[in-house]
């Protein structure tokens, strides 16, 4: 299939020039659709140091389909489900904005970029955004407190 | 001690409401209240009065009696305007007609007009047609900029007139797409960025914008927009960021011929979708589509129900099932109090209650609401309880809740107390008539199997037997009508309007349960209580009639006060 080629070009370019922070790995050798991302947060970031899991499901449609994002490291974030799934909202991987041009690489940027500046309106997590806003000090106490406790 | 029945009534309230519910009624009543029958989407044709003057609309301009359902070439020109809004001040000619024929209407009939998808499709291509005539611009193009303006025809031509490059700017359009038509190519050096194929016979296509994709790649992607995003309209370039919409030429060129069709009806839908004075049927399977006038800003004067040809009555306003005489807004408000407070309010339209005065439980089979206990032959109402003797005479009071006086009510729990024994009573007969009409409709049923048997038996014909699927029928309009008074009737502050309005409800609801009655007569019977039965079907619509009427004339009239600021 067409797909297959796409990805394998795809896999290739992020192990020869990966992007900022990210180490790409294939959860099993031989399945391209599941991808494993260590993303070292940006150092100057309240989450510096923590070092986040990040699994990447490319759909059987991939890449007329956008992939499949979780986080899996906890995470203290507004834009990041506080739960099992640990899924972030990105606006270039809902089906109405996906392009099929649309790289891996690109997504990573954005994560990685929305990482280091949360965006409190577009939250998935209420709560924390409310208190991102609210009482920034309690947040990043938090934030870091995770990052120690789950990120290292 | 209830009041006894008195009635202020205006010249206008007499001469439709009968004193008391006669015993007889003739043969030429049951005609009368024919006429009077919510439309039909067969009747609906001859009757094309307008309800408000302010309101006019395109539905008036396909006035033209009895031609509209066969006619699908004269429909664009009648119906050519986009946004009904321009059109309110040109229409005098209209007028004289509709007050001649305002007369016939009833206050609560909406104009509406059923349209197949061909009539859509035609009507569609004609406003194509014109527009493209009028622009100079292919029909392609044409349908392109009607979709994005969401076919406000008027608005449309203004801006193109303004300003005609951003128009086809933001359209999607970008140039003159008849200098570069749409094409497959195979161009030198060219790699996909979807697929990353490349190689000198790869097929590829890009629109003016200059993104430029194999057609394998393109029409897979457009694949997946068509048949799993349910997208046509306003799909996309590929391109990264590209808001260009790709326009019905390429498409043409680009969709594979198995998702043609299923594009086309997607298309039609938009149409449909994107103004404000259609909606589809929503009846499960309907492909038919409704047009009416009505607009948001008046549901709070009309409840404008319409007739599908499929048979399903509904509300244009929101599209649930016919609420009549309820407004849109208090339907709203009614349906989530009730999932709301359903746990309090389950236990009242629970199917089993004790008989009051022995205390034996009992359970009920059929829609009637007259119950006898079997064991002390108390004759009771199953709504209030109270005994059945005091209905349907000058005691009857049933159907109104007492307000308890500012003394019992003084606390704030008797307050609280009260406020939910008001919903309750209220909620109470809207459930009642909910759970009747189904078992009404079981009751039909049993006994339309054994009116089968007993005319093979009897020598009946079958006409002769379908008097009892009227008065099924009949039951179920008038039970889902009485279902809403009672929601409209909880929002309902008391004023010199409202007791008419019980009364009116009251009138309807014994009409109901005599009719209801009727059903529990043994089968051998039936055929024998035919005359009596049409006469009470006849008489329950004229009911209903009468309750829809005054409702909604002083709904239009602002006579009501309504309670819509009531919590929740
Ligand atoms: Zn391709
Ligand atoms: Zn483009
Ligand atoms: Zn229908
Ligand atoms: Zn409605
Ligand atoms: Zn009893
Ligand atoms: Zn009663």
């Amino acid at each position: 299939m067409s797909g297959n080629k796409r990805i394998m070009k795809e896999f290739a370019d992020v192990q020869s020039n990966p992007p900022p922070g990210c180490k790409i790995t294939l959860e099993n050798e031989g399945d391209m659709n599941l991808w494993n991302v260590v993303m070292d947060a940006p150092s100057d970031s309240i989450y510096a140091g923590g070092h986040f899991k990040i699994a990447i499901k490319l759909p059987k449609e991939y890449p007329f389909k956008p992939p499949v994002l979780n986080f899996k490291t906890k995470l203290y974030h507004p834009n990041v489900t506080n739960d099992e799934n640990g899924s972030m909202c990105l606006g270039m991987l809902r089906p109405d904005e996906w392009k099929p041009p649309n790289k891996i690489a690109d997504v990573l940027k954005l994560v990685r970029t929305v990482l280091a500046s949360p965006q409190p309106d577009d939250a998935v997590e209420q709560g924390i955004a409310e208190q991102y806003k609210n009482d920034r000090k309690a947040f990043e106490k938090t934030a870091k407190d995770w990052v120690g406790k789950y990120a290292k | 001690m209830p009041p006894t029945r008195k009635r202020k009534l205006d010249q206008t309230a007499s001469t439709i409401h009968a004193t008391s519910p006669p015993k007889r009624h003739q043969a030429e009543e049951f005609k009368e209240v024919e006429a009077a029958l919510p439309a039909t989407p067969q009747t609906l044709t001859s009757d094309k009065g307008m309800d408000s003057d302010d309101d006019f609309n395109s539905v008036a301009s396909s006035m033209d009696l009895g031609e509209e359902m066969s006619s699908s070439v004269d429909f664009g020109a009648g119906d050519s305007d986009g946004d009904v809004e321009e059109y309110e001040d040109d229409n005098t000619g209209f007028e004289a007609t509709a007050k001649d024929l305002a007369n016939k209407r009833k206050a609560f009939e909406t104009d509406f007009k059923v349209y197949s998808p061909q009539d859509i499709q035609n009507q569609q291509d004609g406003q194509v047609a014109e527009v493209a005539n009028l622009l100079e611009q292919p029909p392609e193009a044409t349908a392109i900029l009607l979709r994005y303006g969401r076919w406000n025809k008027e608005r449309l031509i203004e801006q193109y007139m303004d300003n005609q490059e951003e128009l086809l700017e933001k359209a999607g359009l970008g140039q003159d797409i008849r200098r570069n038509p749409p094409r497959i190519e195979t161009v030198i050096g060219f790699a996909c960025d979807i697929c990353c194929e490349d190689g000198q016979d790869l097929e590829s296509f890009a629109m003016t914008c200059g993104h430029r994709f194999c057609t394998d790649c393109y029409r897979q992607y457009l694949t997946q927009k068509i048949k799993d995003e349910g997208e046509a309209a306003r799909i996309k370039c590929p391109g990264d960021r590209c808001n260009k919409v790709i326009d019905a030429k390429s498409l043409d060129l680009l969709v594979p011929s198995d998702l043609t069709d299923r594009y086309h009806v997607l298309l039609m839908r938009t149409y449909v979708d994107d103004r404000e004075s259609l909606k589809w049927c929503p009846a499960p399977n309907c492909v038919y589509a409704v047009e009416c006038g009505v607009k948001k800003r008046d549901l709070l004067k009309v409840v404008p129900t319409v007739h599908c040809e499929c048979k399903h009555a509904f509300c244009f306003g929101c599209t649930l099932a016919d609420h009549q005489p309820c407004p849109c807004a208090l339907v709203k408000k009614w349906l989530k109090k009730c999932a709301d407070d359903s746990e309090t309010a389950n236990w009242i339209s629970a199917n089993t209650k004790e008989c009051p005065k022995c205390h034996s439980t009992i359970e009920k089979n059929g829609g009637c609401n007259h119950m006898t206990c079997r064991k002390c032959k108390n004759e009771f109402c199953w709504m209030c309880m109270g005994l059945w003797s005091e209905h349907g005479t000058s005691w009857y009071n049933c159907s109104r809740f007492e307000e308890k006086s500012g003394h019992d009510a003084r606390d704030a729990q008797a307050k609280s107390r009260q406020s939910l024994e008001r919903y309750l009573h209220y909620y109470n007969r809207y459930a009642n008539h909910e759970q009747s009409a189904k078992l009404d409709k079981d009751i039909f049923h049993k006994t339309e199997k054994k009116m089968t048997l007993l005319q093979s038996t009897s020598g009946m014909s079958w006409i002769e037997v379908q008097f009892l699927e009227g008065a099924s029928q009949a039951l179920q309009q008038c039970r889902e009508t009485l279902k809403w008074t009672y929601a409209f009737a909880y929002y309902l502050a008391r004023n010199n309007q409202t007791e008419i309005f019980e009364d009116n409800q009251r009138d309807l609801e014994m009409a109901v349960e005599n009719l209801s009655e009727m059903f529990e007569k043994p089968t051998d019977q039936l055929a024998g209580l035919k005359v009596e039965m049409l006469d009470k079907t006849a008489y329950c619509q004229k009911r209903k009639v009468v309750v829809l009427d005054d409702t909604a004339r002083k709904l239009k009239e602002g006579e009501w006060d309504l309670l819509l600021l009531t919590p929740c």
